[in-house]
């Protein structure tokens, strides 16, 4: 019924033709999956885009051999020339040095962010949804408990409070890191631990647990073996959409000047520098701006394309 | 229905304990004294120290400072904000009332928006309108509100000189021209909060019509011979919205986040611009007071899905 129908609108509804049967290769779900991702011609887009970005941030820097705080008093706030393809800011710095640097910050922080909150997510769900009663009673409490928390406000309270502590302990940058990762990633959990627990319900009464479980396997093992992998797809579309909140949390944060320090100029940094300056010099603010459009855009997309090839049955 | 909203009342009572005890422990995690900034000012007499020490109990335990501090909240008591030189309470109800209004004004544009195409697009699937509809959508919700609102004040401020960007709570102007200058400074941020949520939702709405869209009873109620519009309206929309106010609600928090930024940009003196300008000025007690109020402004707007819930499916109302 609702089933049947693919998640996304964008998908290739003339090529949704049961493909031939007679196949030599052996199909794995995960040539299935790739083949059904493949379909979402925008997803497919979007990895090239996002593959290139991350290229050119990890080794744009390598070959573009400015530095990031070459200040320049004769070149302030140039449009896009030879010498300068970004146009410099209000120092007379190299945008397309510091654009390079800061996509290094904010897709490690977005990648990072996302890292930590499937983990605790993954745990989280995991616990409970194998475990009933009142571990699982107290788990969802605490779930909800942090859903109903406003994320953003919290999140500016943890840094005013823990700054100073973590800049003193691990060093300014490190610490700055460490915190926004670390804060991003505790109010993202929820989602993935929800939905972890939801696949264990379903999946943990299914044939072939009891199977296993007959076969005298641990608890420990029928969960990671048997139930994780099968409960995943969800996991992995939701966890592609925490990468693009992640970006979009630090870059908002570092826009509101309380995330990373002038000195980092990550995406959101350089806008919150450019926002005064926003009538005489639009270009400085338009490519941080589009940067961080483009690269959330291109993982919503991917994700979307996930979730077709991943979890067909979820229409949301 | 009274005991219906009772329950839901009582049900709302251990989630705002939990998060004011999520907000303190926080607090008293942090290092330093926060709320004791002028215990440890050296130009204060250590008398006087002594005193203000005793008074906001920093020498007791956490439990016990914990149950303080909760019954002065209780009372009122939010503490004074050194930097405003005003009770924390005046200075958030002075401010609330612009953020409301903001943030509701935006839900309903990003409702009126999201319902109709979402619904258009569902009974439409993977026609071209669906297509474009839900390509702009993805966009939407890709751009992140502080962009939507520099790109607005670069075009409809600087270029075309349209609207002003910076929010004036003294205008001049009175009677008509007053409102009429209101809409004009009100129209920008409205418009950047709305966009992301009328992306968001149509995605929810969409989603939500075309699970409801094929199940027999709308079936028969074609077969019937009953006219389009009307199986549309009364039998898909009615039950599509039922999840669709869950998912809103479930969203809320994050809407208080574009608020919050939105206010930042346009300098809307709300309590999002308010926290921003507490924690650069290092006034706690006035960002613990505002990112409490945003969390029972959650809880309350939790309420109101409760209510909404019910009324959308009687099944489960009145239990």
């Amino acid at each position: 019924m609702a089933g049947s129908t693919p998640a996304s609108p964008t998908v290739d509804a003339a090529v949704v033709v049961v493909p031939p049967k007679t196949r030599a290769r052996q199909v794995t779900p995960w040539t299935d999956a790739w083949r059904r991702f493949r379909r979402h011609r925008l997803a497919v887009v979007s990895s090239v885009v996002l593959l290139a970005m991350i290229l050119a941030v990890a080794f744009g820097p390598l070959l573009w051999r400015v530095q990031i705080n070459d200040i320049d008093f004769t070149a302030m706030l140039q449009t896009p020339s030879r010498a300068h393809p970004l146009g410099t800011d209000d120092l007379g710095q190299d945008l397309l040095a510091r654009m390079l640097y800061g996509g290094r910050i904010s897709l490690a922080v977005g990648l990072a962010a996302m890292a930590v909150s499937v983990v605790v997510g993954t745990l989280v769900g995991a616990v409970a949804g194998i475990s009933r009663g009142s571990v699982d009673a107290a788990l969802m409490w605490l779930t909800d408990l942090f859903l109903s928390l406003p994320p953003l406000p919290v999140l500016l309270l943890i840094i005013y409070l823990f700054r100073d502590t973590l800049k003193t302990l691990v060093g300014p940058e490190l610490g700055i890191f460490v915190l926004i990762v670390a804060a991003i990633g505790a109010f993202r959990w929820m989602i993935t631990a929800r939905l972890v627990r939801a696949q264990f319900f379903a999946l943990r009464e299914k044939e072939f647990v009891e199977a296993a479980r007959a076969l005298g396997a641990s608890t420990f093992r029928v969960v990671v073996r048997h139930i994780l992998p099968n409960a995943l797809g969800p996991v992995i579309v939701a966890g592609t959409i925490d990468v693009a909140a992640a970006i979009i949390t630090e870059s908002t944060l570092s826009f509101l000047g309380l995330g990373f320090p002038p000195d980092i100029p990550t995406w959101g940094r350089i806008l919150f520098d450019a926002k005064d300056v926003l009538d005489s010099a639009p270009h400085w603010a338009l490519f941080a701006g589009g940067a961080i459009f483009l690269t959330v855009l291109a993982i919503n997309f991917i994700g979307d394309g996930l979730r077709d090839a991943l979890d067909p049955r979820r229409v949301m | 229905m009274s005991r219906y909203l009772i329950r839901r009342l009582l049900i709302a009572v251990p989630s705002l304990l939990g998060i004011s005890l999520v907000l303190f422990t926080m607090l008293a995690l942090a290092p330093g004294d926060p709320f004791g900034e002028l215990a440890t000012n050296p130009a204060i007499p250590p008398s006087v120290q002594a005193s203000l020490r005793l008074k906001f109990g920093l020498d007791d335990p956490i439990p016990v400072r914990y149950l303080h501090w909760l019954t002065a909240m209780a009372h009122g008591d939010w503490g004074f904000s050194f930097v405003s030189r005003m009770d924390v309470d005046k200075l958030i109800l002075q401010r609330l009332p612009t953020t409301i209004g903001v943030i509701g004004a935006s839900q309903i544009v990003a409702l009126l928006i999201a319902l109709p195409v979402g619904v258009y697009a569902a009974t439409r699937p993977y026609s071209i309108f669906d297509q474009i509809a839900s390509t702009f959508a993805l966009m939407g919700f890709s751009l992140p509100p502080f962009f939507t609102g520099l790109v607005f004040i670069l075009v409809f401020s600087v270029g075309l000189n349209w609207f002003p960007f910076v929010f004036r709570s003294d205008l001049s102007a009175s009677g008509l021209a007053w409102w009429w200058e209101e809409f004009k400074q009100c129209l920008m941020p409205i418009t950047v909060l709305a966009t992301f949520q009328a992306a968001t939702w149509t995605r929810f709405v969409r989603s939500a019509v075309l699970d409801v869209i094929r199940l027999d009873y709308v079936t028969t109620a074609r077969s019937k011979g009953l006219p389009e519009s009307g199986v549309v309206l009364k039998h898909i929309v009615r039950n599509a919205l039922i999840p669709v106010v869950t998912l809103i609600a479930l969203q809320l928090p994050i809407v208080f986040s574009g608020a919050i930024v939105t206010e930042q940009i346009f300098r809307v003196p709300g309590i999002g611009s308010l926290l921003i300008s507490a924690i650069l000025a290092n006034d706690t007690p006035v960002i613990m007071g505002v990112t409490f109020v945003f969390a029972c402004l959650v809880v309350l707007f939790n309420l109101m899905a409760d209510l909404i819930y019910g009324w959308l499916d009687p099944r489960i109302s009145y239990r």
